[in-house]
């Protein structure tokens, strides 16, 4: 299996790495029994995301993702930060293997949970911004 | 101490050694022949081939014509089970024995002969990864044809009674084959005392190339033909022998067998320097048997990291170990090794296994010891499961301090 120079060094040099004591969102997905969670807290003011700060227990490409995603979404409104795929997060890192293309879709979505707790935290309903929220964890080890 | 490259991975593949790799180049571009040949280049090349069997065959105390070469321990295995299976099905035996922790070339094979209406039963293997005589002989049924075993497992390094249970398949009248790919040069096997009758093996975990192993099978088992087109390997694998990697499989093997109980007892000081020092990470366990164990095998698990980022961060500190992780199995499930020994998969995945043999050096041990633990800190200072397990066990978070 071969990664990527870009997700070599996100994971040698995770960017974002650690906790949001007074985080506005946190969101967690995953579980360990795959061998991936990540955990994502965002600081948001007037709209904007200005810290965002990532925990990930999992592989090399799990860690690289959850990397990047933090980068691609720090300083950005919270619509435009929605707009992330797990397409892009691949991109970004100059591709994935096949089998861990699913740590890029975790890397999404727990970039989403983490907006849905902050909807959530200020009374407002998330779905209409974040759409439904992902059915069982397990289902994202298919990718 | 400074970056040094340390290769922990023996159990994966080894080092050709100097001699193997000079006794196989003549063969490339001096002594090409076809050993089927008449003229004396072929004949060299045909003498070169039945050389390297006879080597074979003295290191596993068998006939030269009990030896069969093939492509590696994979082939092998296959072969065995699969000509064991359709001789068995003639005489209507269409059930097998084997263990829930074979390698997936044996396992593979096994669930592949259920689909065509054979019957396997997966012994378990318990905590420790052993599974006994009286399992076996428990197991045996009137249509049994075949009990296939490995002699060492190929992840925890658990080392199973051969004798005994050969002892048992012998009382009832069943083959008994064993995959001892881990095995050969790392303890001492003799087919005819071990009651073995077929026996797999890989030429590169023992110092010779890739591509190259061999199957022994007892006189009297006519296995069916492998492959068919040729008169190599007695008519039952055609194609042109690998001469060069046969003939440095000879030479290896040779050397593999010589002096083991020297050889382990250097191996198993530093494995049991390197298990004492790993084994002092905050919760982290050794997986498999600590007796019945290659002398070179570490296993341990490292609860709340995940293995494949411990086999990717040890590498940027130049060592090179393996993991039974899902990530780095290819598949979503974590080994089946070690969930055989009733492991959570949460444990399974932050599986490390470190197999060394007598190229390593005490500076290699220490050389782990030192980066290791900062390695496993990291990791869990970065991940939610430590963090969880810590908050529902009340454990001191050290990674905090």
């Amino acid at each position: 299996m071969i990664y990527s120079e870009k997700v070599m060094d996100h994971f040698a040099h995770p960017r974002n790495v650690g906790e949001i004591e007074d985080a506005d969102g946190v969101g967690e997905v995953g579980n360990a029994k795959c061998g991936d969670i990540m955990k994502m807290y965002i600081k948001v003011n007037d709209g904007v995301i200005t810290d965002v700060k990532f925990k990930t227990f999992g592989c090399g490409a799990a860690v690289a993702t959850s990397s990047i995603a933090t980068e691609m979404i720090k300083g950005k409104k919270l619509e435009d930060a929605l707009k992330l795929t797990n397409k892009a997060v691949v991109e970004a890192l100059d591709g994935l293997p096949p089998a861990k293309l699913h740590c890029s879709v975790l890397a999404e979505e727990a970039m989403k949970a983490a907006v849905s707790d902050y909807y959530k935290r200020q009374g407002i309903d998330p779905t209409p911004f974040v759409g439904k929220q992902s059915a069982p964890d397990c289902e994202n080890c298919n990718g | 101490m400074e970056k040094r490259f340390v290769y922990a991975d023996n159990s994966a593949t080894t080092r050709v050694s100097q001699k193997a790799l000079d006794a196989a180049l003549p063969y490339f571009t001096e002594l090409y022949g076809n050993p089927s040949s008449i003229y004396s280049l072929g004949m060299e090349c045909a003498k070169a081939v039945l050389k390297a069997r006879e080597q074979v065959a003295n290191a596993l105390g068998a006939k030269v014509n009990e030896i069969y070469f093939t492509a590696g321990g994979s082939e092998s295995d296959n072969w065995a089970i699969r000509g064991c299976a359709q001789l068995g099905e003639k005489k209507g035996k269409k059930h097998i024995i084997t263990t829930a922790f074979e390698h997936h070339a044996v396992l593979h094979t096994c669930q592949y002969l259920e689909k065509l209406g054979f019957e396997v039963t997966y012994l378990p293997v318990g905590d420790k990864g052993l599974v006994t005589a009286q399992q076996v002989e428990d197991a045996i049924r009137d249509d049994t044809c075949l009990v296939t075993i490995m002699t060492a497992n190929n992840e925890i390094g658990t080392i199973q009674p051969i004798a005994e249970i050969g002892e048992v398949c012998h009382k009832h009248g069943v083959w008994f084959h064993t995959d001892a790919v881990q095995a050969v040069g790392n303890i001492d096997i003799n087919v005819k005392d071990m009651n073995i009758d077929m026996l797999s093996l890989s030429g590169h975990k023992l110092h010779a190339p890739k591509g190259v192993g061999a199957l022994y099978v007892k006189t009297g088992i006519n296995l069916p033909n492998l492959i068919y087109g040729g008169a190599q390997e007695r008519n039952k694998r055609a194609g042109t022998e690998n001469v060069p990697s046969i003939v440095a499989l000879g030479v290896a093997i040779t050397d593999a067998v010589k002096d083991i109980p020297a050889k382990n007892e250097r191996v198993r000081k530093m494995r049991d320097r390197l298990i004492e020092g790993l084994l002092k990470i905050p919760e982290s366990r050794l997986n498999g048997d600590t007796e019945h164990r290659l002398a070179g095998n570490v296993n341990i698990s490292v609860r709340g990291v995940e293995g494949e980022s411990l086999l990717l961060s040890l590498d940027l500190q130049g060592v090179a170990a393996s993991s039974g992780s899902a990530c780095t199995s290819g598949s979503l499930d974590p080994s089946h090794v070690l969930l055989s020994l009733g492991l959570p998969h949460e444990v399974a995945h932050g599986s490390l296994r470190l197999s060394i043999n007598d190229e390593n050096t005490e500076e290699d041990v220490d050389y782990i010891l030192e980066v290791l633990p900062p390695i496993v800190k990291h990791l869990r200072s970065m991940s939610p499961l430590w963090e969880r397990i810590c908050r529902t066990e009340n454990i001191h978070d050290y990674t905090l301090d």
